[in-house]
């Protein structure tokens, strides 16, 4: 018979949105602005209306099992932070309930409770005593704590001073040594440096081996994969699906992330371009798949851009710039570098596919968006088009050590690497 | 379960299920899981006294020195200038005994309304009682009292004014000082979450109570046939008591006070009550 730590039945939380002021029709004179506040008493006593009405989450059910490590994944706004929110009991829910069996620990954040004008010590006390530790726990493990976050030096030290990275170090090791049988994980991986995030994910592997059930929130496909046995995913506010990591992973993926692979436009009348040059398909797919397979980084990837040329003699040429999340370009490529046919050749009158084919462990992990441009005589732009092709570059693969954040950088190549010995010596 | 259960058991206490649903109407007060979180308001007041003097050239003098201050004031401006009567006893005595719960009520109710509001951060990422946050708001306020009742301890010392035994009667009096304290702090509190302008209201409804309340003059400039309606203030009773406790003079009257003091019982539950009924929600309207 299995135990359950957790039972969700029918969870529903209902949040109301203010109606935009510009939807109360009238003038706004100024005797309606003095009554405004009586207005706002009113609209609380009032049932509110459909369009005031917001279910961040609805109808959800699902059961965890003691020691299983949960995930729950979805896009933004698709009730995640909601459902953490209320099985944390910081929020009630609006219908349906919840069961959770034994101690609950959150980490909603790194550092909740954490007094700046107080020293790391006193804060110690304070952050744990707010995540629910007993004094004498507290005590127990202080010397654990301190050596985890290595600020010893620093104990008696206001932590307004200390440097950011000491702060969420200190913050999370106090978090870490609470021992929960049920811990819920928001994404907390996001701050922090890199050492800091391999730390923290080895604390929750920690956790999870330890027996007790940990609940985990994230955006971090990569560390779902590798954490989690089973996964929920929510959309919209409803459970989309739920079962083993792999599918509903794989599920989530495809639907998530397949949104912009392919444009066409079959009529040239109406599609994008002017009087030169008309799009008639751009897609991007991994080689040997089709267009919303989902695309990792291991994978060799094929642009394709298909379009019509309408000038006699055209010299034309096809231009990428492609931007990630941070809007940075990781790199452009123009297509007369490499492929003859559009090297200062004059084009014939009719349907053209260019093809740029990117190389396989080359971008990295992330959301990406292409540009495309079409220029002629090589310099002069004569058709741009913006959000022409979105796609998330997924890491999917088995990375030695125990780390699964982002690394940074806007390609991430795999390059080749040689080490031999120089000179050989004995240390002293 | 038997068997199960039994390791577990001689590590942590026995596994607790917590069951997670909208609560209709008015739920209990929690008084159980409030006093499982003893320790943290316990560490809560202590952070309340912890921040305050920090980084303040005088530090920890400042408890002393704003009893003083306050006393010196009020003597300078209403015992000297406008001559205000204190029944016989030397104005910085008659003031400072009045200053004693009236600076603790008006700064504690300062303090509870905005708790948690300033707490917010707190508040929406981790649970606990969230009574505890007006209650270490309201206690924390009794080191400045103490300190305060130093002060008059001194002053009465240099006025050789003689202590009696009436003031068996303070910690009394000083518990409806703080259950009237923490009432008006949860209504305000509770109140101030949805309306921000309760901030802004709370400075002028203090200091019109405080001109309400015999805090500058004697109880005896108010005509007889007004105390019903005097009394009805429970910082009348509370300041008048303070005085009689500690420098002597008239008792307030029993039935009047009595009164007061029962109406301060009836807004300390029902601002409880208030209060658990809003915590429920409080995260979604901050």
């Amino acid at each position: 018979m299995t135990h359950y730590a957790i039972e969700v039945e029918n969870l529903g939380k209902r949040y109301r949105i203010g109606r935009a002021p510009w939807q109360t029709r009238g003038s706004t004179s100024l005797l309606r602005k003095v009554l405004s506040p009586f207005n706002y008493l009113l609209s609380t006593l009032r049932e509110p209306e459909a369009d005031e009405i917001l279910w961040a989450l609805q109808g959800v059910s699902f059961n965890v099992a003691q020691g299983e490590v949960i995930g729950i994944i979805g896009r933004n706004g698709a009730g995640k932070s909601t459902l953490l929110k209320i099985l944390s009991r910081i929020t009630e829910p609006t219908q349906g309930r919840a069961i959770v069996h034994g101690r609950v620990g959150s980490l909603l954040e790194v550092g909740t409770g954490f007094h700046p004008e107080l020293t790391g010590r006193e804060n110690i006390y304070l952050s744990g005593a707010i995540l629910g530790m007993k004094r004498v726990e507290i005590e127990r493990k202080f010397d654990e704590i301190v050596a985890f976050a290595g600020v010893a030096r620093f104990l008696d030290t206001p932590v307004k001073r200390y440097s950011s990275g000491m702060y969420v170090r200190l913050a999370f090791a106090v978090a870490a040594h609470l021992e929960p049988e049920v811990l819920l994980v928001d994404e907390v991986l996001a701050v922090g440096d890199a050492a800091f995030q391999k730390k923290c994910l080895g604390k929750m592997e920690d956790v999870a081996s330890e027996g007790r059930t940990v609940l985990f929130v994230s955006h971090n496909m990569i560390a779902v994969q590798n954490l989690c046995q089973r996964v929920v995913w929510l959309d919209g506010g409803q459970l989309r699906a739920q079962g083993t990591t792999a599918d509903v992973l794989g599920k989530y993926l495809s639907v998530t992330f397949a949104a912009v692979a392919e444009q066409v436009w079959y009529e040239p009348q109406t599609a994008p371009g002017n009087e030169k040059v008309r799009l008639h398909r751009i897609a991007i797919r991994p080689a040997g798949g089709v267009p919303g397979d989902p695309i990792s980084m291991s994978m060799p990837l094929l642009v394709e851009v298909l379009y019509w040329n309408m000038v006699p003699q055209a010299r034309l040429h096809v231009c990428l710039h492609v931007y990630n999340e941070q809007q940075i370009i990781a790199f452009t490529t123009n297509s007369n570098e490499t492929d003859p046919i559009t090297q200062d050749n004059p084009l014939p009158v009719g349907l053209l596919r260019s093809v740029c084919h990117i190389p396989a462990n080359f971008l990295n992990s992330g959301a990406h968006r292409i540009v495309l441009l079409i220029l002629e005589n090589g310099l002069k732009i004569i058709f741009r088009h913006e959000e022409a092709l979105q796609f998330e570059v997924l890491e999917l693969d088995e990375r030695p050590g125990a780390w699964y954040g982002k690394e940074p950088g806007a390609v991430r190549p795999r390059l080749n690497w040689t080490t031999d010995l120089m000179i050989a010596e004995k240390m002293p | 379960m038997s068997s199960s259960t039994t390791a577990a058991q001689t590590e942590a206490p026995p596994v607790a299920c917590i069951v997670i649903e909208s609560s209709r109407g008015w739920a209990s007060l929690g008084l159980r899981d409030l006093w499982e979180y003893r320790e943290l308001l316990g560490f809560l007041i202590w952070r309340e006294l912890q921040g305050v003097y920090r980084q303040t050239a005088l530090g920890i003098s400042w408890i002393f020195l704003r009893p003083v201050l306050n006393m010196l004031i009020l003597s300078l401006v209403f015992g000297r200038i406008v001559q205000v009567p204190s029944d016989g006893v030397p104005y910085p005595i008659f003031s400072l005994a009045a200053l004693l719960p009236w600076s603790y009520f008006a700064n504690a109710v300062t303090r509870t309304s905005r708790s948690l509001v300033d707490n917010m951060h707190v508040i929406s990422k981790v649970y606990f009682p969230r009574m505890v946050i007006p209650i270490a708001a309201t206690i924390s306020g009794l080191v400045d009292f103490v300190a305060a009742l130093l002060v008059l301890f001194i002053a009465m010392l240099i006025y050789r004014i003689p202590l009696h035994i009436a003031i068996l009667w303070l910690p009394l009096l000083l518990l409806v000082t703080v259950a009237f304290a923490l009432a008006a702090g949860f209504w305000l509190a509770t109140l101030s979450v949805k309306y921000r302008d309760v901030a802004f209201a709370i400075t002028f409804l203090l200091q019109a109570l405080m001109y309400a309340s015999p805090v500058i003059y004697p109880v005896s400039l108010i005509p007889e046939s007004l105390h019903i309606f005097y009394y009805l203030n429970p910082m009348t009773g509370v300041i008048q008591g303070f005085r009689w406790a500690l420098i002597g003079g008239e008792a307030p009257p029993l039935l009047l006070f009595s009164l007061s003091v029962l109406m301060v019982i009836l807004a300390l539950v029902s601002g409880a009550f208030i209060f658990r009924r809003t915590e429920r929600t409080v995260v979604d309207v901050l």
